[in-house]
């Protein structure tokens, strides 16, 4: 580490401490207590079934499940858009349920299958839904087309499923795979170059193959 | 993010006496709240107690006729239970009204009730939030104000509690069950459970440190046609501006819980004496008081609209019988 950088932690460090002090002299007795200090970083091992192979590794207890797949198994596929849990370039499928993998530790999935983008279909096989994207041309830059197509598939199990959603008027009744249903159930995936017309007929597509 | 530690724990008891025992130690349960704050380094905690394997996934009845609903209950489960989009279609209506089918599918029960204000100065850790740092000022307060609350506010606080899903918890009566570090359990009313702001507005609920949800029970069903409007700047995946949560008799008789207005989910029993006479009797009451900015005095009529929409569908429901 160079000189300058340890000049700019201890500043840093004093720029925080006063800060606590004059947050002190404000704060009620219950809350008083001593920040607790913050540990080292931590190293865990988890051990999860990624796209049916057994994969271990060894992560800071800060690691997300998208940088584990990412940055750990080079599985680049899945996405880092917003990092929040608002645009869904990150989602893959947990058990087969589809999460936002940006908003998820991978500590928290040991033992855990998890299906990206790579293990639904490959260039020379394509999943029946990667194939609709194409050919509906589903996308345009294609940035949110994995978590597009991840959300798809799982959109389509949902609803043979009967999981509600607010586009059903009668939440006791069964699902259909409508346009309405499937904008409302994809509305956790943002596309920014608006292909969402052209996902949907997509969606169609795979949907009544399905049916 | 922060460096912290992290474990799982075996028992709700365990978890609790964990957390009570560590300075700056959380417990985790789905995360999409908790990790989206730690990122943004709002929440820094030193300890994370994953609550994931204590067996707080099932839904069960009650010997009263209700259902219990554990914690760990994910958001989709809940809404898709049978009994409950039978019994309790508000609720199921409420909780797909929320979030994105990806946040649905981890979110637990728990921490959508426990969730956190979506008020911008909170988020922003340049802004002063009494909230945030006890202490340091309200930013919202002649700030953009828009989303936050009418009702129930103080002179430190005007977040709003975000949630869609208590709202509908808090209109059919629910009840919070814990556990403290001791092992000791007790209930809470969802009228208690979460608290306005007055000057402490750190503390969004009743819970002590270290004492852990574990469960939800709802009362037997009431029957009754089950509404939840929800009104947002987008089609999907927004936060209520207004949401109404509402369960209408044949008699006209009903219950009304309002989100998007206050500190907790909004409701005044003795406003709903005045159903029969129409939603403007009703709205008048349950929002007497109300203290809304220049920016979101839109909402106090809103409510009153929204009410009289689930009223007027719900008598044409009832000719249509």
């Amino acid at each position: 580490m160079s000189g300058s950088n340890e000049m700019e932690i201890s500043r840093r460090g004093l720029l925080v401490g006063s800060a606590a002090t004059a947050a002190l002299t404000t704060v009620s007795v219950a809350d008083s207590q001593a920040a607790p200090l913050q540990p080292q970083p931590a190293t865990m091992k988890v051990t999860m079934k990624v796209n049916g192979q057994r994969r271990s590794l060894d992560v800071d207890t800060r690691t997300t499940l998208l940088d584990a797949l990412r940055e750990h198994l080079k599985l680049t596929g899945s996405k880092k858009g917003c990092d929040h849990g608002q645009c869904g370039a990150c989602t893959v499928m947990v058990g087969g349920t589809r999460i936002n993998s940006c908003l998820s530790l991978a500590v928290m999935h040991e033992g855990d299958e998890i299906t990206t983008i790579e293990g639904l279909g490959t260039p020379e096989k394509l999943h029946p839904m990667q194939a609709a994207f194409v050919k509906h041309d589903g996308y345009q830059c294609g940035y949110c087309t994995p978590g597009q197509i991840c959300s798809a598939v799982a959109v389509l199990g949902e609803i043979k499923a009967g999981v509600p959603s607010h586009a059903m008027a009668d939440v006791t009744a069964r699902p259909q795979a409508t346009n309405d249903e499937m904008r409302e159930r994809m509305s956790g995936n943002i596309c920014r170059c608006g292909a969402y017309s052209n996902i949907l007929e997509a969606m169609t597509e795979v949907a009544g193959v399905d049916a | 993010m922060k460096p912290f530690t992290y474990e799982r724990a075996k028992t709700p008891a365990e978890a609790a006496a964990i957390v009570a025992g560590r300075p700056g130690a959380k417990f985790i349960a789905g995360g999409t709240n908790l990790l989206d704050l730690m990122k943004l380094e709002i929440e820094t905690p030193t300890h994370l107690v994953d609550v994931q394997d204590l067996k707080l996934d099932r839904i069960e009845a009650t010997r009263e006729g209700g259902l219990r609903i554990g914690a760990n209950v994910t958001n989709t489960a809940l809404a898709s239970d049978d009994r409950v989009r039978r019994d309790y279609a508000v609720l199921t209506k409420a909780i797909v009204a929320g979030a994105s089918g990806q946040l649905r599918n981890k979110a637990s029960t728990a921490g959508n009730i426990l969730q956190r204000t979506r008020c911008p100065y909170f988020y922003d850790p340049n802004q002063p939030c009494n909230k945030r740092k006890p202490g340091s000022g309200c930013a919202a307060i002649g700030g953009y104000s828009r989303q936050l609350a009418v009702i129930g506010s103080s002179d430190a606080c005007i977040a709003t509690f975000p949630g869609d899903m208590a709202v509908a918890l808090r209109v059919l009566d629910a009840t919070v069950e814990t556990v403290n570090p001791q092992g000791g359990t007790r209930s809470i009313s969802m009228a208690d459970f979460h608290r306005l702001p007055g000057n402490t507005p750190q503390f969004d609920n009743t819970l002590q440190r270290g004492e852990l949800l574990t469960s939800v029970t709802l009362p037997k069903p009431i029957g009754g046609q089950h509404f939840y409007n929800k009104v947002r700047d987008r089609a999907s995946y927004a936060y209520a501006l207004v949401s109404v949560a509402a369960v209408i008799q044949p008699d006209g008789t009903g219950r009304v819980a309002v989100g998007g207005v206050a500190h907790k989910p909004w409701r005044v029993e003795a406003a709903e004496a005045a159903m029969p006479q129409g939603s403007r009797a009703v709205a008048t009451r349950l929002m007497a008081g109300a203290k809304p900015t220049a920016d979101n005095a839109f909402k106090v009529p809103l409510v009153e609209r929204t009410l009289g929409a689930v009223m007027h569908d719900a008598g044409m429901k009832r000719t249509a019988a």
